[in-house]
């Protein structure tokens, strides 16, 4: 079995690649992309009568592939279905970092699927509390209910937006300024941050339409989206692209943390850097800044 | 005795004056004396050349047992004429001991096979060997080791008198009644006629097979009639769906556009990619994807590319006809839309194979060639290609221009993924070594890139572009981590194969391969 490193609740995960896990073609070596996560899919891209020898393939995925640095997320079934617990099993005995509940509908979705996956860390004697969890919010009843969704476990690093089927019961469908989706991705962004959890919005899938996908990725990086989900490796560069930092964002950054650090060690908390006050509230923001700016290639140096 | 790549070459081969590979260069300011053929003067005007059949043909020519007949492979898979005159030879004329030096050699030639199993084929000189015949010499049904060169390597053999033709067959597109022959305007075009050439010029005698015949003069002929004996007009010469695709696509598939980007990302980091720079690249996934992302940064940079040379496709026309290349020289069509291209868009010139890629002449095009991308079915850690013989050492591959333009060129890419199947690309050691390792310059993979260490200027574009990149022993053991790492092949002694570098040193041999048994 090849051993993972404890899932970080807090990473870059700029993009998520969606991939079929019926599929060992794909899910062999997925990670060489250079994506920051992959979502190995149990749900709608497997067929009903082959959720089985999905669960099997994932299995020896998880257990013989060296992802590295790419984070591995299982979609699991709905629980709606007869599925989903055995799903919980399978990626908790693999190892996966994190499972995603779709169809997430409210704080007491999120419980369920916890007590579960903590069954099974029990079952097979994995480091209870190890496996993340994130939530797919799919209908408006999951949209209005996304902050209780949002802090419904420890376990909860973040949510998405699922749009197929909430442009459905929205009536409308996809538009190219992305006011279809206006409302439902301020109110997940809002409540993912006040919960403090990250947030990432759904899938751009017609791949003919670059220009879209570039229009709707800038407006994802703009609402303060942490990151997207992709349906195809060809999409990685782009987002990864936008949601880089300036380089004049990367100085000052470095600059804020050297600074928080010296000052810090010599027991000063508040100070200045070119002219504007800095205190420890500004830390967590410049990290990641720096962090982002590490994973672009932007950033060499050792403050992270 | 072991040459320059570590291969052990048998001594019965270095005879008559034969060396080892020695490195690259080796022959550089050596001098040749060139052979030349004995042709029948035709003093006495003729109306036509034109003969019924190609038994007529054969006969007119003096056929006899023992003879070289040379093919050009411009007709690629859909090709019928080498069997067509190997039948007629053998089953109608009882021809024996024959041998066929053909430019190359592929799935359409499957009946070969069989006279190389009754023994009346008994030599066979090729870039390309596949399928049922590389099954049977493979097998060491060929009375004689099968030789093996690139596209440069054949004319200077030829040039140098290594290799007599007896009779060339050219297959032609269209043909006028003397001989005049273009690889457009019939039903079975191909475009450039270059690989015919040199065979053209160095037969004895020399007859045309065409299934289109035009008026006279069909011109500009790629073959002229000055060369040519006798025409035979056939109902047809190939399968038009197989000589040349409808248009070659660019890959759709993520990881061939993966790397595709990143070879373009190392050229680009080169001083080589300055305006007026020179290109070749494949038509296979990631090679030809790879002028997309070539475009993009030529674009960024505001540079265009001088010229490209090579096998050419459509996304090659494509680029000369928005100005962003000045000059196509194509030794060789791969699509139609290169085929109607070639001497009708301005700046799309049709070469010879000896003008291409030939090391003993005086100004072949891969000698000015910045960069070159292709393919391998497998790399060494010393960087040696092997593109000719398969993982269970059955000759299945060609050479083609591999070894000229990887020789030729500034800046040689290697593009191909790291396993296939279950067979690890980058290995230990090649099968065959087909391109020496002091040719390639970089290795581009889907798990990362390997610079070889005899560029170390290379090494530092990459570095200070950013590029990422490991020794390529890394990504050997990468390989072997995730298929295993495979037994060594069991060969018997015989030699079915003699791998000849493109100098006329030999390479590389290929042996017969024991049968598998299992423990």
């Amino acid at each position: 079995m090849i051993p993972r490193p404890r899932p970080e609740k807090f990473r870059l995960r700029r993009t998520m690649m969606f991939l079929s896990a019926q599929k060992p073609g794909l899910i062999k070596d997925a990670y060489i992309y250079g994506c920051d996560s992959i979502m190995l899919d149990l749900e709608d891209a497997v067929a009903e009568n082959q959720k089985d020898a999905a669960r099997f393939s994932l299995y020896h995925a998880l257990t013989s592939v060296d992802y590295g640095d790419t984070e591995v997320i299982v979609r699991i079934n709905g629980l709606d279905t007869p599925h989903w617990q055995e799903d919980v099993r399978v990626c908790v005995a693999g190892g996966a970092d994190g499972i995603r509940i779709a169809k997430c509908e409210s704080a007491r979705d999120v419980r369920t699927v916890e007590a579960a996956v903590l069954a099974a860390e029990k079952e097979f004697v994995r480091e209870e509390g190890r496996t993340l969890l994130m939530a797919a919010l799919e209908s408006p009843k999951g949209i209005l209910n996304a902050y209780e969704i949002c802090c419904a476990s420890d376990r909860m690093f973040g949510v998405a937006i699922s749009g197929g089927d909430l442009r459905k019961s929205l009536q409308t469908s996809p538009q190219r300024d992305g006011i279809d989706m206006l409302a439902a991705r301020g109110q997940v962004i809002l409540a993912a941050r006040a919960a403090g959890i990250q947030c990432f919005d759904t899938v751009f899938t017609d791949l003919d339409d670059q220009e879209g996908f570039e229009a709707e990725v800038r407006q994802n990086k703009a609402m303060g989206f942490d990151g997207k989900s992709l349906i195809n490796p060809r999409q990685i560069r782009f987002v990864h692209q936008v949601f880089a930092p300036t380089e004049k964002e990367v100085r000052q950054a470095e600059k804020i943390v050297r600074a928080y650090r010296e000052q810090s060690a010599a027991g000063v908390g508040v100070f200045t850097v070119d002219g504007k006050m800095i205190d420890i509230a500004f830390i967590p923001g410049a990290e990641r800044t720096l962090r982002l700016a590490k994973a672009c290639g932007m950033y060499g140096g050792d403050l992270i | 005795m072991k040459n320059a790549v570590g291969r052990d070459i048998p001594e019965f081969l270095l005879k008559d004056g034969k060396e080892v590979y020695q490195g690259k260069n080796y022959m550089d300011g050596k001098f040749i004396k060139k052979a030349s053929p004995t042709t029948r003067r035709y003093e006495k005007p003729q109306e036509s050349k034109i003969v019924g059949t190609i038994a007529d043909a054969l006969k007119l020519c003096g056929a006899k047992s023992g003879m070289t007949f040379s093919f050009h492979h411009h007709l690629r898979d859909g090709d019928y004429v080498v069997n067509m005159v190997m039948k007629a030879a053998i089953e109608e004329l009882g021809l024996e001991d024959m041998t066929i030096a053909a430019t190359s050699l592929g799935a359409a030639h499957d009946p070969i096979a069989e006279y190389i199993e009754q023994g009346k084929v008994v030599g066979i000189q090729t870039s390309g060997i596949r399928g049922r015949m590389g099954e049977v010499v493979s097998a060491g049904k060929l009375k004689t080791p099968a030789v093996i060169r690139s596209h440069g390597g054949r004319p200077r053999a030829i040039e140098a008198g290594e290799v007599h033709i007896d009779i060339a067959f050219i297959a032609a597109p269209t043909s006028d009644c003397v001989g005049n022959c273009r690889g457009i305007g019939g039903k079975s075009d191909c475009g450039s006629m270059g690989y015919a050439m040199t065979d053209a010029r160095y037969a004895d005698r020399v007859v045309v097979v065409t299934d289109c015949l035009v008026d006279f003069p069909n011109m500009p002929a790629s073959i002229e009639a000055i060369d040519v004996d006798a025409v035979v007009v056939t109902d047809s010469i190939g399968d038009p769906k197989k000589i040349a695709s409808a248009a070659a696509r660019i890959s759709q598939n993520p990881r061939d556009l993966m790397m595709a980007e990143d070879v373009a990302k190392v050229i680009a980091s080169t001083p080589y990619f300055r305006d007026g720079f020179s290109f070749q690249t494949g038509v296979g996934g990631p090679s030809l994807a790879a002028n997309l992302f070539l475009e993009k940064f030529m674009d960024e940079k505001g540079i265009k590319m001088g010229w490209s040379i090579g096998g050419i496709c459509g996304p090659m026309v494509e680029l000369l006809k928005k100005g962003k290349v000045g000059k196509i020289i194509d030794v060789q069509d791969f699509d139609l839309d290169a085929v109607r291209s070639i001497n009708r868009t301005p700046g799309h010139y049709e070469m010879s194979a000896s003008q291409y890629a030939d090391p003993a002449n005086k100004g072949a095009f891969v000698n000015k060639l910045d960069f070159v991308v292709l393919a391998a079915l497998e790399i060494d850690t010393d960087f040696n290609v092997n593109v000719l013989t398969g993982s269970d050492g059955v000759l299945r591959g060609a050479p083609g221009g591999h070894p000229d333009t990887a020789a030729g060129s500034k800046c040689c890419v290697i593009v191909t993924p790291l396993i296939r199947g279950r067979m690890a690309t980058v290995c230990e050691h090649v099968v065959t070594v087909t391109t020496p390792g002091d040719c390639v310059d970089v290795l581009v993979t889907d798990y990362g890139i390997a610079v070889n260490p005899l560029r170390p200027d290379l090494i530092e574009c990459l570095d200070r572009a950013g590029i990422k990149h490991v020794p390529i022993e890394e990504l050997k053991e990468k390989a072997y981590s995730i298929v295993g790492r495979p037994d060594e092949l069991q060969w018997e002694d015989r030699v079915v194969a003699v791998l000849e570098a493109r100098d006329g040193t030999i390479l590389d041999v290929v042996r017969k391969i024991k049968p598998y048994t299992a423990d």
